[in-house]
């Protein structure tokens, strides 16, 4: 599905893009310095939810935008699942045509205010940047502008709806209201599909509003751009558990054509370890849905939380950053991290490490819980951690952790957020039964169309790849949508 | 949506409410709950389906007051609306004919039971209940229990009504005196330890539905996690019900009370802006 060299061409010899492009020397262009991001100074961050990143100005935007060389192969665009015509909406926002900028963005992202913040930018567009790829020098700060034109656009106000192809009348349903089902949403509504998403929770978003804290990205940013889907006419059925609350049979009775399952990987893993079932050990999923889609924190509504003084979070990814961050910020004294493996194996984004070093968090590096021990109230008092070596690469290319015999200690804490891990969710598969599944309990399907066993079924996000990040599951909507459009017109 | 459309109480403290949800009434069975949050500040809270009518399209929720949540549930009234109810979740009862069935509620767990005892009934059992509560006023559904049952035994502690003493008792009242090949038991915790200890000893198949702690219950979170033969089982997904004589109730218990401060600290918050509001 990759956008065609020619139609990029195309774009790139727009007299207004030539122009552009003489107007600064290439030379001038690589001297230039990438521009920083302002941030909410830590010590005041933390006592709220602030957003963290606090975007570019305009003036910044521009400078940065200044950088970008317009490559005539702009290898970028391999970097991004979404394909997103990178060139094209920085040399918009050269110029100052943000609109512009942000309708480019539209043209193949659904969420783009979402990626501009929590995609890894740095393992995908910017890691194919020339600056990157070439220079060895600091990226286009793709991201960051992507970021730009899309908040430019929001408080704006005016939001651009995507064009649309005439309604073609054909029922389609997206499972699950996360980014794959999102984007799946917004693609088929621009082929002119009758979209219906089904959300199982009682807010739309998934993992957008359940999972990533409002310090990293604000819900009001998320609402905006549902409030695009649905001004395009996207239907949306909250409450709606599809496998229990109606059948996938029972849908199409109702006339629907074909499905898309993005329903996710949320359900939490656990160590098994003595004492994990002890008062105060939550799986991190607990704890940002109460903190989150509850708001548990804010004492008008009805959600308890726990916030514990000594907080001990295990695992090392972006949803353990994520927590223990969150603990910080409902006032946790001591806020740790422990991590069987070392700094530079931590699988979260060295930007999030980055600000949680800044908040004060500890990091408990090569260490491993393997005890609890509790109170005469059966509430967490302690954690028995062993620390590892590293030994040999393992299958994953990281190396193995080896225990240290004799090394085991005992750290005060009241409460533990388990994040090492998400199985897939078993219900759409379990009310499916010929449904063809991996032995890693993820939904098979075809690499080229991601079409499953059942032909009007696709798949993607992390149903089909376990636990990933944000913008594969939006590339898999995308995806999907294309290779359903084809089936559908096929089978009409 | 949501709307409910008849409200009964069967005590002070006790209410059904019959709630408009076409397609939960249609696809629940036997042992299926809901997901109730009410308002922009509410908690999910789960509640058992006590019954449906798939014609009329509503269910049935039988409510008792032992929070904030479920006292703000009882005091909606017919013709209101409730913001979001998900469902029908968890596993339907596994029901065959085994014979004869000994089942036993305790206070508003009746509720729950009443579809399992009909489901058990209609598959062709022998229904023998045993109803308990701590007084007369707190014995529900009765007539109800005895449309789908052979026998019905009743048990307060007081002896205000049927006979004094501990569902236990009732138990092995009715053990002692004929073959029993399975029993339900739903209940407080507590209730459901015991009652599946009296089955234990008489080597009786026995099923117990949890009523742990939730928050999505769609298997996302694990709040709601019990140990099961040894094994950490999610109740919302892999429950309600389980082999009784595998759980650890002790352990299910102290979870429990993971949050019983703050829940009398925000119930007498709640209590006290009303009492000013008046």
């Amino acid at each position: 599905m990759a956008v065609s060299p020619e139609f990029l061409k195309a774009e790139r010899e727009q007299p207004w893009r030539v122009e552009l492009r003489s107007k600064m020397k290439n030379k001038e262009r690589t001297a230039l310095t990438r521009v920083h991001m302002n941030e909410v100074d830590a010590r005041e961050r933390i006592l709220s939810n602030i957003e963290v990143n606090q975007g570019l100005n305009q003036v910044q935007a521009m400078a940065e935008a200044q950088r970008c060389l317009d490559c005539p192969n702009p290898t970028c665009i391999t970097g991004c699942p979404v394909e997103i015509n990178i060139p094209k909406f920085i040399k918009h926002i050269e110029c100052g045509n943000f609109a512009d900028a942000a309708k480019t963005l539209k043209e193949t992202s659904t969420l783009p205010a979402v990626c501009g913040r929590v995609c890894p930018q740095e393992k995908q567009c910017e890691s194919q940047c020339f600056y990157t790829q070439k220079m060895n020098a600091e990226p286009v700060a793709i991201g960051y502008l992507e970021r730009f034109a899309a908040d430019w656009e929001q408080n704006s106000g005016q939001m651009a709806i995507p064009e649309q192809a005439p309604a073609n009348g054909i029922k389609v349903g997206a499972i699950g209201s996360g980014p794959a089902g999102l984007t799946f949403a917004g693609e088929m509504a621009k082929k002119g599909y009758d979209v219906t998403v089904f959300e199982a929770l009682h807010e739309i978003g998934g993992v957008l509003k359940y999972g990533i804290p409002e310090f990293r990205l604000p819900n009001r940013i998320v609402d905006v751009e549902i409030d695009v889907l649905k001004k395009m006419g996207v239907k949306f059925e909250t409450n709606f558990v599809v496998g229990k609350t109606a059948n996938v049979e029972d849908l199409q009775e109702e006339g629907y054509k074909a499905f898309f399952a993005g329903s996710g990987a949320g359900l939490p893993r656990f160590m098994e370890i003595p004492g994990e079932n002890y008062i105060g050990i939550l799986s991190s999923n607990e704890y940002l849905t109460r903190v989150n889609l509850m708001n548990a924190a804010n004492p008008t509504t009805d959600t308890p939380i726990i916030s514990g003084k000594r907080v001990a979070v295990i695992g090392g990814g972006n949803t353990a950053m994520d927590s223990v961050r969150t603990a910080k910020r409902l006032g946790a004294e001591r806020a740790m991290i422990i991590y069987r493996r070392g700094m530079d194996e931590m699988p979260a984004r060295v930007e999030e490490i980055k600000h949680a070093q800044e908040e004060g968090i500890e990091f408990l590096t090569l260490t491993n819980p393997v005890e609890y021990l509790a109170d005469s109230q059966g509430r967490v008092s302690q954690v028995r951690v062993q620390k590892m070596g590293l030994g040999e690469p393992d299958a994953s290319g990281r190396r193995r952790p080896e225990v240290i015999e004799g090394s085991e200690y005992l750290i005060d804490v009241d409460t533990v957020v388990v994040s090492v891990g998400v199985s897939p969710n078993p219900i759409v598969p379990d009310s499916l039964p010929d449904l063809k599944m991996t032995r890693w309990h993820t939904i098979e399907v075809n690499d080229d169309n991601l079409q499953s066993s059942i032909p009007f079924l696709f798949a993607g996000g992390d149903i089909v790849r376990g636990g990933a990040t944000v913008i594969l599951a939006m590339g898999d909507g995308r995806k999907a949508a294309a290779a359903m459009d084809e089936y559908l017109q096929k089978n009409q | 949506m949501n709307k409910i459309v008849a409200k009964e109480f069967f005590s002070e403290n006790v209410v059904r409410l019959e709630i408009e949800a076409p397609r939960i009434a249609k696809a629940r069975r036997a042992g299926h709950f809901v997901i109730v949050k009410n308002g922009v500040d509410g908690e999910r809270i789960p509640l058992t389906i006590a019954g449906s009518d798939p014609k009329k399209g509503t269910i049935d929720l039988v409510v008792q007051r032992v929070g904030v949540s479920s006292r703000k549930l009882t005091e909606l009234n017919v013709g209101d609306e409730i913001t979001d109810l998900v469902g029908p979740l968890g596993k339907a009862t596994h029901v065959e004919k085994v014979g004869t069935v000994l089942a036993c509620g305790g206070g508003v767990g009746v509720a729950p039971l009443l579809p399992i005892i009909e489901a058990f009934k209609l598959a062709g059992n022998r229904v023998i209940t045993v109803l308990a509560a701590r007084n007369k006023d707190l014995i529900i559904l009765e007539e109800q229990v005895r449309k789908y049952s052979d026998e019905v035994v009743v048990m307060t502690d007081d002896g205000s009504y049927g006979n004094k003493g501990l569902v236990t008792e009732g138990m092995e009242m009715i053990i002692n005196r004929e073959k029993v090949d399975l029993s339900v038991v739903i209940g407080p915790a507590i209730m459901m330890k015991f009652a599946s200890m009296t089955t234990k000893k008489h080597n009786i198949p026995t099923m117990a539905s949890l009523n742990t702690i939730m928050v999505d219950g769609t298997g996302m979170c694990g709040a709601c996690r019990v140990t099961v033969g040894g094994k950490v089982k999610f109740v919302c997904v892999d429950g309600p019900e389980f082999d009784a004589h595998q759980v650890d109730f002790d352990e299910m218990l102290l979870r429990l009370s993971g949050y019983k401060g703050i829940e009398k600290e925000a119930e007498l918050n709640y209590l006290s802006k009303n009492c000013n509001a008046k």
